[in-house]
């Protein structure tokens, strides 16, 4: 199914990488969380979603990711179901979630394992990614001796590991302190400048958010829909610098505006 | 050092105290002996009759220790089961509770009366004891894996063996030894048990179950009592050989088996 040539063709050009057409979503007979939510996203893109807490930010990477049926509606991966892209995606967490009894090493190399790539290719790619987070010197540490961004750090590369093409990221830096929350950012720009993915971030952070991404969509709740669609226009390669500038402070306080109505939306009851 | 020391000493005193009291009762009680032999006499027992106090802590040690294999082997095997499905747990797990209410000594007789007497119905009594908590705790273990872990899983396409041998029952060891930690000590106490009813087919020679019954209508109270040292020796025993696995297994990844900094 991936190989054939009028596919690619389709893929790369003419469809969206992931595209949600009125996509609705209920858990059971419960309230409507999602409410015919329609989202491209274009190969290459870094968008973060923001929005009050419990509009359905988690819910729409669970749809993207296939790990959750959508009520209504169609969601498309490079052209795909959501569960036949699986293998192009990586989800990252907002706890490392790594298992404990393994490895950092052992932890990195989970997703190759499952995919059942062979022990040597394996180990190659579990060292060159260390390296490339600036773990190799933990490699045969286990988490509980990790601190957060350490385990975070882990989690990022575990998720690399399989080559993805799309990034679907739950809150990562969430539970970090400020400083390893913005070096980790830097970071992820850092090795998307060399990987070049395409990025879905849920955050809590505006800040975080605009360092970040080249679009921000700000989602209302009850039901969830999209209230604002921002391109953030900042040019990269990003720097720590960035933080100080200008253009960028504005950007974060059209956003925070943005999400106050957003959020002063949903308590009138509108 | 000093302090290990100091609380190795302080062990030897509180045990001596023990012993000093124990041997006062009889001084100023008038005890005789027949109800309440010296510490001393019971010293004079194990060393004299050692070759048949062994015989009987190792047949109880067997028993005992076939009883808890057999319990892990099934008990794991039928929490596999459980932890497949809601329904099935909702079906069945209600019985592992009746396994673990049923006073063993009321089904005792009925085992006896289908096995017949030796090791064979004292092992299994040992196992039904030991089966319930190996059950509850292994697949409270098995499903209690977090959500994301298995979403992670998902997200890499495993199958259903990877998610169950490189997940659930992973996940579930340290449950599985706390299981085992509890039908450890009840292992012993099922096998000595087994034996008050069911302890041997030759008069004389048997358990250490067996052998208190025996000692008590002997009147060999010196000798009851170096049976129940030896049967406590063998609950240690127990006890220490799974921490030692338990520390094996555990003392790398696991947060139980950290060594505190704090107390
Ligand atoms: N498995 C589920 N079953 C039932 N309801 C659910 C389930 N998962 C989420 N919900 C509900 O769906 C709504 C959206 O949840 P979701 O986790 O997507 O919100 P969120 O935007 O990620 O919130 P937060 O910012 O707090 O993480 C919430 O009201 C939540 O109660
Ligand atoms: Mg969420």
């Amino acid at each position: 199914m991936r190989g054939d040539a009028a596919s690619q063709f389709s893929r790369e050009y003419a469809v969206p990488q992931v595209e949600l057409s009125s996509v609705s979503k209920q858990y059971g007979n419960g309230r409507a969380i999602l409410d015919s939510l329609t989202l491209s996203i274009a190969k290459g893109e870094f968008v973060s979603l923001v929005g009050p807490s419990g509009c359905g930010k988690s819910t729409i990477l669970k749809l993207v990711s296939g790990l959750s049926p959508t009520t209504a509606g169609e969601i498309h991966v490079d052209g795909m179901s959501p569960e036949n892209a699986r293998e192009t995606m990586s989800f990252i967490f907002q706890e490392a979630t790594l298992l404990p009894w393994r490895t950092v090493r052992q932890n990195v190399g989970l997703g190759l394992e499952l995919e059942r790539v062979p022990r040597e290719r394996r180990h190659a790619k579990v060292n060159s990614l260390l390296d490339l987070v600036g773990l190799s010197h933990v490699g045969e540490a286990y988490p509980r001796e990790l601190s957060g961004g350490m385990k975070m750090r882990v989690s990022i590369a575990r998720a690399l590991a399989t080559g993805p093409r799309l990034l679907l990221m739950d809150e990562p830096f969430a539970a970090l302190d400020e400083i390893s929350r913005d070096r980790l950012n830097e970071e992820l720009l850092r090795l998307r400048e060399e990987q070049k993915w395409t990025v879905i971030f849920v955050t809590h952070s505006v800040a975080e958010a605009v360092f970040l991404s080249t679009r921000i969509v700000v989602l209302a709740s009850d039901p969830g829909r999209i209230h604002a669609d921002v391109a953030v226009d900042l040019a990269y390669p990003r720097t720590a610098e960035l933080r100080a500038s200008p253009a960028y402070e504005q950007k974060v306080i059209e956003i925070s505006r943005l999400l106050r109505d957003a959020r002063s939306l949903a308590e009138s009851g509108a | 050092m000093k302090q290990k020391i100091f609380v190795f000493l302080n062990a030897i005193g509180i045990f001596a105290a023990l012993l000093l009291l124990w041997q006062l009762v009889i001084w100023l009680g008038h005890v005789p002996p027949f109800m309440l032999p010296s510490p001393w006499r019971v010293f004079r027992v194990i060393a004299e009759r050692f070759s048949s106090l062994a015989e009987s802590f190792e047949i109880t040690a067997t028993a005992a220790t076939f009883g808890l294999l057999g319990s892990i082997v099934v008990g794991v095997a039928i929490a596999l089961i459980f932890a497949q499905s809601r329904w099935v747990r909702r079906m069945f797990y209600p019985y592992t509770l009746l396994l673990q209410t049923v006073p063993i000594v009321a089904i005792a007789p009925l085992i006896l009366m289908w096995v017949g007497a030796g090791w064979g119905a004292v092992t299994l009594i040992a196992f039904i004891i030991c089966l319930a908590p190996i059950i509850a705790n292994t697949t409270q273990g098995l499903i209690s894996v977090d959500e994301n872990l298995i979403h992670l899983f998902l997200m890499h396409n495993a199958s259903r063996g990877q998610l169950l041998l490189k997940l659930r029952l992973r996940h579930a060891v340290p449950s599985l030894f706390v299981g085992i930690r509890i039908s450890a000590g009840i292992a012993v106490i099922g096998a000595i048990t087994g034996e008050l009813f069911a302890g041997s087919t030759s008069v004389g020679r048997g358990g250490l179950g067996y052998s208190i019954i025996y000692a008590l209508q002997q009147l060999q109270t010196d000798y009851l009592f170096a049976l129940i040292v030896a049967a406590t020796v063998l609950g240690f025993l127990f006890y220490f050989v799974v921490s030692f696995f338990e520390w094996y297994f555990l003392h790398k990844w696991h947060e139980s088996a950290r060594t505190p900094e704090v107390e």
